[in-house]
């Protein structure tokens, strides 16, 4: 077991079975896309309420949950790489933290957009879920100007670990802070009690939509963790001689 | 003997003692970030306009945001003449576990900045018109709250010690995780002034002193080891 977690932490081994396995993600999430972004927005029938603008939450929703999934798996990474000592878990996680600040992002515009034809303004403080993807953006921000501010890339590793390790912890406290603060976003309709609550013509692209981005953001920290690796190990020598039989 | 309760209880007060001998010696420590707190207290009522309706609607939140906001000022010296004089090498190799310094020194921080902006916010209160009942809920929650914002701070000062333009990466790393202590304090604070009850408000943030307590410790030491490899 150790062995096998040993050789696939290996920089080398990891990069390329990182490689053979991009395909398997971009594929199937290029199709789920596909599919999704073509049945939410044509086939869909429209909301009784919010019109055409209710086809936003297949950008939105993926994006939202994406945001809060890439914060667990690089503080998972992070805590990995800090009580195990393994380098590529680092890797991983100083590679999920830029996208997750995308996805923060879009979520963050995506509902925005959303929000001027539904509440008539561009931003509502009064909304919990809105504030809390800001501070998880500022969160991100924390860390990324953290991890550029340290030169040595060992000790960049670590300190940004500790950060992300106590930012997980206060995640749910800040979620939970906003939203006793108060509350306009519409409750949850995809998670509760009784199945979800919504049509099924609009709920499977949503659905392809979520596992569709999950792919995409699978094949993205793979590829991007395969670039971190590379810097990483730039001066070592299975890099140059990679480099040197491939001839450029 | 090492990490046996007295020792341990020995070296976090000897540095509390040392730190607070330190202050007294230079008092400006103290005393600038309270000054820092009554001058941006004071720029709000400058800026919004000498209605008294609306200074006592902001008087909560702006006594909380000018509180964290000193609290933050002061973070960003505290392990940094330790870091400069070798103090802090100290620290590391002595025989009293880590945590329980990192501990002294939130204390410390605490005991520094913490009171004093406690002690003093009474008498920006007045200015803004804040009753006298409403006024005791602002030092509760004050009190409560810069317990979490030392030791959470104190993590935030343990990761940037020794790194170059430390103050701006400090706020930025500690003002997310602070959120969640100036939501509770100023809303409980603006709660009692509308006469809303506030039992829960007051509950959260003694629980999550409580919780920051029993973490932020052992993340200070981890962070102070890293920064100092």
């Amino acid at each position: 077991m150790w062995k096998f977690i040993h050789k696939l932490a290996s920089p080398p081994h990891f990069y390329g079975l990182a490689a053979s396995m991009i395909p398997w993600f971009v594929v199937p999430g290029l199709f789920l896309v596909a599919y999704g972004a073509y049945a939410g927005l044509f086939v869909a029938p429209m909301d009784y309420q919010q019109g055409d603008a209710f086809r936003i939450i297949y950008v939105h929703v993926p994006s939202a949950y994406l945001s809060m999934m890439t914060y667990m798996i690089m503080a998972t990474s992070a805590g990995i790489g800090l009580i195990w000592r393994i380098k590529l878990a680092h890797a991983v996680a100083a590679a999920a933290a830029p996208i997750g600040a995308w996805f923060t992002f879009l979520a963050l515009a995506t509902g925005s957009i959303w929000g001027k034809p539904m509440w008539g303004t561009w931003w509502e403080w009064g909304d919990p879920r809105l504030t809390s993807e800001l501070i998880m953006l500022f969160l991100y921000f924390g860390y990324m100007a953290l991890r550029g501010a340290i030169d040595d890339t060992a000790k960049a590793d670590k300190s940004s670990a500790v950060l992300a390790l106590v930012g997980a912890v206060n995640v749910p406290i800040i979620h939970f802070s906003v939203e006793w603060w108060s509350s306009l976003h519409q409750g949850p309709t995809l998670v509760r009690k009784g199945g979800p609550a919504m049509d099924t013509a609009m709920l499977y692209p949503l659905l392809a939509m979520i596992l569709g981005f999950t792919f995409l953001f699978g094949a993205l920290l793979l590829r991007r963790v395969r670039a971190e690796v590379l810097y990483r190990e730039r001066r070592t020598r299975w890099v140059r001689e990679m480099i040197l039989s491939k001839g450029t | 003997m090492t990490g046996d309760a007295p020792a341990m209880l020995a070296g976090m007060l000897g540095v509390i003692r040392r730190d607070l001998l330190l202050a007294w010696k230079r008092p400006g420590d103290i005393l600038n970030p309270l000054f820092f707190f009554v001058m941006v207290a004071a720029l709000f009522p400058l800026a919004v306009g000498p209605s008294p309706e609306q200074l006592e609607f902001s008087g909560p939140a702006v006594l909380w945001v000018a509180a964290l906001l000193a609290m933050l000022l002061s973070l960003n010296s505290l392990f940094l003449s330790d870091f400069e004089d070798g103090s802090l090498d100290q620290m590391l190799v002595s025989p009293v576990p880590l945590p329980a310094l990192a501990l002294g020194k939130s204390i410390m921080h605490w005991l520094t900045s913490g009171l004093p902006l406690v002690l003093i916010s009474p008498v920006v209160a007045i200015t803004f018109r804040m009753p006298a009942s409403v006024t005791g809920f602002l030092m509760i929650t004050l009190l409560l709250g810069t317990i979490s914002l030392s030791l959470l701070g104190s993590i935030g000062a343990a990761l940037t010690v020794g790194l170059h333009r430390g103050t701006a990466l400090l706020s930025l790393l500690i003002l997310p995780l602070a959120m969640p202590v100036l939501i509770f304090g100023a809303r409980t604070v603006s709660l009692v002034a509308a006469g809303d009850g506030v039992a829960g408000g007051l509950y959260f943030l003694g629980a999550y002193a409580v919780l920051v307590l029993s973490f932020a410790p052992f993340a200070t030491a981890a962070a102070l080891r890293i920064s100092n490899e």
